[in-house]
C-alpha cells in the first residue's frame, strides 16, 4: 500500500470520527442505565423509528441470544416505540429529532455512541429487523463466540445479510406483535449472490437474493449491498464507513480468507419483507431519508403495486444455521 | 494445578479433587489481582489439603511457566510426603471421570511415567514450524509484545547460522504439557545434580514446558508411557480447542481421564463431570481418537474449505491452478448446431443437467427453460453480466451432485472464457465452424450472413486461442466441423465414456445430424465473397448424409 493511499484512508477515517463527534449534540439521553452493566458486557447498538410493533420480539430475541445491554437511538417515533423502550431495564435510550439522512442514516449517531461507551467491548450493530445468526447460536451464547474471537486475537466477525419472505403476497400473513417475524417470512435465495473485492477497502461487496432478482434486473449495480461486519470488538479509531458494509481501518474488513480456507461467519436474517413493509416504503419515500434518493424504495414500491410475490420454486425453506451453513452461506470456519 | 483466568471454576475442580483424596497444590499467576486471590482462598479456605505455591507472572511460551510448575511440584512433594503421583493440570482443566477411576488406572500402571514426550526428529504436531530450533536457537524477545523483534531474530540466527549447544546427555524431547509423573521420577529431575546447568538451559529455550519435564523424564531414565492423559486438542494456529455444552456426548465417548481447554461458562460440562455422586465404574481405555475426528474437520475447513464455494468468509484469490468451482461440468460448443435435438440425448446418455446457452444475449438458457434456477438463480442476462463468475460458480454450486452441462457459442456473452479456461473442472468440447450450420439455414440475406460469419469466427477463433495457450487448465477437445462431420460416431461416444463411465454398457443410438447436402456450396459461397472460413476445416463436397444418419443410429457393439 503506498504512503499516500494509506494517509488519504487515515483522512477519510479522521473525517468520519470528527463527524461522529459533531453531531453528538442531535442527541439527548432519555434513559442512561448503564451503571448495571456486568464486567464486560456484550453491547447491541441501533437506530430506528417507529418500530413499536418489532421491539418486543427484538429484544427477547438478543437478550436470548446474550447481548447483556442495548443502546439505542430513536429517530423521533410517534408510534409509542420510545416510551416502551425507555421502560426496558436492559435499554439505554437517546432520541434525536434530527435528519436521519444527514446523519449517515444514523451511522453518525452510532458511532459516536460506539466511540463513548464501546471501548474494548464488544458491539453488535443492526437494525431492527436483522436477526443474527451464528454458528452453534442453538447451544452456546454470543460470549461463547466473542471469547473465542479474544483468544483468536479477532476483532470483527461478518455476517451477511439474508433477505427473508414469505410465500405470497405481503400483506396476506400480518404480522403480530412479539411473534417471530420467520413464521411468516420463512424463505430464503440460497445461492444467487454476486460477490467481488473491492481493492480500495478490501471488502468483500456481495449483492443479490430476491431483491436483486426481482427489482434491480435492470440495473444489477444498484442492488443493495448484503456484505455485513455487525460483530466489531470496538475501539474509538474504528469507523463504520457505509452503513455496517465495511470499515475503517481497512484490515477489519478482512473477515474473509483468500488462500482458499473458510472464517467463521454468520447471517442476519432480514425480517423486512412483512405486511409492515408496503407502508413503511410509503412512509420512508414521503420522507426521502434513505439511500440513493429512495431508488430501492421506489423499485420496491413498484413491485408491491404489481403484488410481486417473491417466492419461487427454488426459495429455500429456513430450518436452523446448520443448514445456512451446509448451503454455503456461512461457516463454522475452525470453531468447532 | 496452573491457575490464571475463570478462577471459581478453578475452585470447583480444586475442590472435586480434594474430596477424592488428592492434596492439591495452585499455582496462581502473580498477574491476577489482589481481591481475585483473596476469592479464591477464601472459596477453599474449608479444604485443608489444598494449598497455594508462591506465584511467579506467567508468560506463555517462556520459562516462568516451568517455573511455576517447579514451584508447586516441589511444594507438593515436600508437604505431603504420601504423594505418589503429580498430575499436573489447569485451572480450565476437567476431570471426566471420577478420580476413584484414575486412581485405579494409575495402580494398574505402578512406577509409569505418563508424559508424552518425542524427538524433535519425529514429532509431527508442533504448530508453526520451530521444532528443532526451539533447542537451537535463542529467544530474548516476548512473541506475544514484539512478535516482529522475535520473527526478525529467529531469521537473523538462522541466517548467520548461530546455535546453541544442547547439554551433553540431554536429548530434546517435545510432548503435551500436561504430564502424570512418580514421585520418584519428579524428585530425581528436581534434585538432579545439574539441575542448575538444566534450567539455565531451558530458561532461553522457546515453549519450555513443553520439553522440560518431557526430556529430563528421559535423561533421568524414567519408564516413560509417552501419552498425556489429559485430552488437549489445539488448533493449525496452535491455540487449544475449547470445549462446549454441546461437547458432552462426544467427551462422554472419548473415555478420556481429564479434558481441557473448558469453556468458563460451560454450565452442563461442569455440572455433570463435578457431580460427586457419579459412580466409578470399569471403563475402556482412554481413545481421544474419537474427538480427533471433529478438530481435524474444522482444520481443514478452516485452511482448504469446500473447493468451489465462494461467500461472505471464504473468496480464494491466490489459489495457484486449483479448481475454481465445486464440479466438473461440461461445456459444449457446436454440438447443438449440428445435432437435432442434441440436448435432449445428452441429457439422456450423461445423466446430467444440461443447459442451453447459459451466456445467451437475451438471457439465461436453463434447462427445461425454466426462468430461475437452483438457489435462485435468475435468467436475467444483465443479473449474469453483472458478474458472470459469479453466477457460474453459484450453479455448479448449488447444483452439487448432479452434473451440469451447457452450451458455449460464439454468440454468447464471452466475458467468462478466462474462467472456463483456469478452471480444471471445465470439460471444453468445441465443434469448430459449426456456428455457421444455423446460419445457412436461417434465409437471410447473404450480405448479413457473411457479415456475421466473419464475426462469429473471430468470436470463435479467440476462444480457441485462449484455450491453446500454457496456463489453461480446462481439459479441451476441439475438432473442426469437417472432420467431426467426417466420422462423429467415435467423438460422441467418448463424451458419453468421459461424462457418465457408467453408461458403458449401454447401447444408446447417436442423435440423428442435421441434413447438410449443400452445405459445402455455401462455404464456397462465403469464400467467393471475399471471407476466409478457417475454423471449418476442408468440407467435403460430397457429403452422404444418410450413411452418416445410419451410422450413428447403429447400436454400440458390446463390449
Amino acid at each position: 500500500m503506498g504512503l499516500i493511499s494509506a494517509y488519504r484512508l487515515r483522512l477519510r477515517r479522521q473525517r468520519l470520527l470528527w463527524r461522529a463527534f459533531r453531531r453528538r449534540r442531535e442527541l439527548s439521553s432519555v434513559t442512561n442505565r448503564m451503571a448495571s452493566w456486568p464486567a464486560q458486557p456484550i453491547l447491541l447498538f441501533s437506530t430506528l423509528r417507529n418500530e413499536r410493533i418489532r421491539l418486543p420480539y427484538f429484544l427477547e430475541y438478543y437478550r436470548k441470544l446474550g447481548i447483556d445491554h442495548f443502546v439505542l437511538v430513536d429517530n423521533g417515533s410517534d408510534d409509542g416505540s420510545r416510551e416502551y423502550l425507555a421502560a426496558e431495564p436492559d435499554v439505554s435510550l437517546w432520541s434525536t429529532g434530527a435528519s436521519y439522512k444527514r446523519s449517515r442514516f444514523g451511522m453518525d449517531w452510532l458511532m459516536h455512541l460506539l466511540r463513548r461507551h464501546g471501548r474494548e467491548k464488544w458491539c453488535l450493530t443492526v437494525d431492527v429487523d436483522e436477526f443474527l445468526v451464528f454458528p452453534f447460536c442453538e447451544t452456546r451464547p454470543l460470549r461463547a463466540l466473542t471469547d473465542w474471537l479474544d483468544s483468536s486475537g479477532t476483532r470483527t466477525f461478518s455476517a451477511m445479510l439474508l433477505d427473508m419472505y414469505p410465500k405470497g403476497a405481503m400483506h396476506e400473513q400480518p404480522y403480530r406483535e412479539g411473534q417471530n417475524p420467520f413464521e411468516i417470512a420463512q424463505y430464503f435465495d440460497s445461492g444467487n449472490y454476486s460477490i467481488r473485492r473491492n481493492p480500495g477497502l478490501r471488502n468483500l461487496w456481495i449483492q443479490g437474493g430476491p431483491r436483486a432478482r426481482l427489482y434491480f434486473t435492470e440495473d444489477p449495480k444498484e442492488a443493495p449491498a448484503m456484505n455485513k461486519i455487525p460483530l466489531v470488538k470496538w475501539d474509538p479509531s474504528y469507523a463504520y464507513v457505509s452503513s455496517t458494509h465495511m470499515m475503517l481501518p481497512r484490515g477489519l474488513n478482512l473477515v474473509y480468507e483468500e488462500a482458499g480456507g473458510e472464517k467463521p461467519s454468520g447471517c442476519l436474517l432480514h425480517a423486512k419483507f412483512l405486511d409492515t413493509f408496503a407502508a413503511k416504503a410509503e412512509e420512508e419515500l414521503r420522507r426521502g431519508q434513505h439511500y440513493a434518493e429512495s431508488q430501492e424504495y421506489r423499485a420496491y414500491r413498484e413491485g408491491i403495486t404489481r403484488e410481486r410475490d417473491l417466492w419461487c420454486n427454488w426459495s429455500e425453506k429456513y430450518i436452523n444455521w446448520r443448514q445456512l451453513e451446509t448451503l454455503g452461506l456461512m461457516s463454522k470456519g475452525n470453531w468447532a | 494445578m496452573l491457575c490464571h483466568t475463570a478462577l471459581n471454576r478453578a475452585a470447583a475442580v480444586a475442590r472435586h479433587w480434594a474430596a477424592a483424596g488428592c492434596p492439591v497444590v495452585i499455582h496462581l499467576d502473580s498477574r491476577v489481582p489482589e481481591a481475585e486471590r483473596a476469592g479464591l482462598a477464601a472459596a477453599l479456605a474449608d479444604l485443608s489439603d489444598v494449598r497455594f505455591s508462591r506465584r511467579v507472572a506467567c508468560e506463555w511460551g517462556t520459562f516462568s511457566l516451568v517455573e511455576a510448575t517447579i514451584l508447586a511440584t516441589t511444594q507438593i512433594l515436600q508437604e505431603f510426603p504420601a504423594v505418589d503421583r503429580v498430575y499436573l493440570t489447569s485451572g480450565s482443566c476437567l476431570p471426566l471421570r471420577p478420580i476413584a477411576e484414575l486412581q485405579a488406572y494409575l495402580a494398574a500402571y505402578p512406577d509409569t511415567d505418563f508424559i508424552e514426550s518425542v524427538t524433535t526428529a519425529d514429532v509431527g504436531w508442533t504448530v508453526g514450524g520451530l521444532n528443532k530450533e526451539r533447542f537451537t536457537l535463542r529467544f530474548p524477545f516476548s512473541w506475544r509484545r514484539h512478535r516482529r523483534l522475535f520473527d526478525g531474530y529467529v531469521v537473523l540466527q538462522r541466517r548467520l547460522g548461530i546455535q546453541r549447544r544442547i547439554p551433553e546427555g540431554l536429548v530434546p524431547h517435545l510432548g503435551s504439557q500436561w504430564w502424570c509423573l512418580t514421585r520418584k521420577t519428579l524428585e530425581a529431575i528436581l534434585n538432579h545434580p545439574e539441575r542448575r546447568r538444566h534450567d539455565r538451559y531451558f530458561r532461553r529455550v522457546w515453549i519450555p514446558d513443553e520439553s522440560y519435564f518431557q526430556s529430563l523424564a528421559r535423561k533421568v531414565g524414567a519408564k516413560v508411557e509417552s501419552r498425556s492423559l489429559t485430552l488437549s486438542k489445539f488448533d493449525f494456529q496452535g491455540r487449544p480447542h475449547v470445549f462446549y455444552d454441546d461437547h458432552l456426548h462426544l467427551l462422554r465417548r472419548t473415555e478420556a481421564f481429564v479434558a481441557r481447554k473448558i469453556w468458563p461458562e460451560a454450565k452442563l460440562l461442569y455440572d455433570t463431570y463435578l457431580d460427586p455422586t457419579t459412580a466409578s465404574a470399569n471403563r475402556p481405555e482412554p481413545s481421544p481418537g474419537k474427538i480427533d475426528r471433529l478438530f481435524a474437520k474444522a482444520v481443514e475447513r478452516r485452511v482448504k474449505g469446500r473447493p468451489g464455494l465462494y461467500m461472505q468468509s471464504r473468496f480464494p484469490t491466490r489459489t495457484r491452478g486449483g479448481n475454481r468451482s465445486a464440479a466438473p461440468y461440461g461445456v459444449f460448443s457446436g454440438f447443438a448446431d449440428l445435432f437435432v435435438d442434441f440436448h435432449g440425448w445428452l441429457a439422456k446418455a450423461t445423466e446430467a443437467r444440461v443447459h442451453g446457452h447459459l451466456f445467451a444475449p437475451d438471457r439465461a438458457h436453463f434447462a427445461a427453460s425454466e426462468a430461475i434456477f437452483k438457489g435462485g438463480l435468475s435468467d436475467s442476462a444483465n443479473l449474469r453480466d453483472y458478474n458472470p463468475r459469479s453466477f457460474l460458480t453459484n450453479l455448479i454450486w448449488n447444483s452439487r451432485g448432479e452434473r451440469q452441462c451447457f452450451q458455449f457459442g460464439p454468440n454468447d456473452a464471452q466475458d467468462i472464457a478466462q474462467f472456463l479456461a483456469g478452471d480444471p473442472n471445465a470439460n471444453i468440447l468445441i465443434v469448430s465452424g459449426a456456428f455457421s450450420i444455423p446460419l445457412w439455414r436461417s434465409g437471410r440475406p447473404f450480405a448479413e450472413i457473411r457479415a456475421e460469419a466473419a464475426r462469429l469466427q473471430k468470436v470463435e477463433a479467440e476462444f480457441i486461442a485462449l484455450l491453446q495457450e500454457p496456463e489453461t487448465k480446462a481439459r479441451v477437445r476441439v475438432w473442426n466441423l469437417a472432420d467431426f462431420v467426417e466420422d462423429p460416431v467415435e467423438p460422441l461416444r467418448q463424451i458419453v465414456d468421459e461424462l457418465n463411465p457408467r453408461a458403458e454398457q449401454r447401447q444408446e443410438a447417436l442423435p440423428q445430424m442435421v441434413d447438410l447436402s449443400g452445405f459445402a456450396q455455401f462455404i464456397q459461397n462465403l469464400r467467393n465473397q471475399g471471407m476466409q472460413p478457417v475454423l471449418m476445416g476442408d468440407f467435403p463436397t460430397e457429403l452422404d448424409m444418410a450413411a452418416i444418419n445410419t451410422a450413428l443410429s447403429r447400436p454400440r457393439e458390446a463390449r
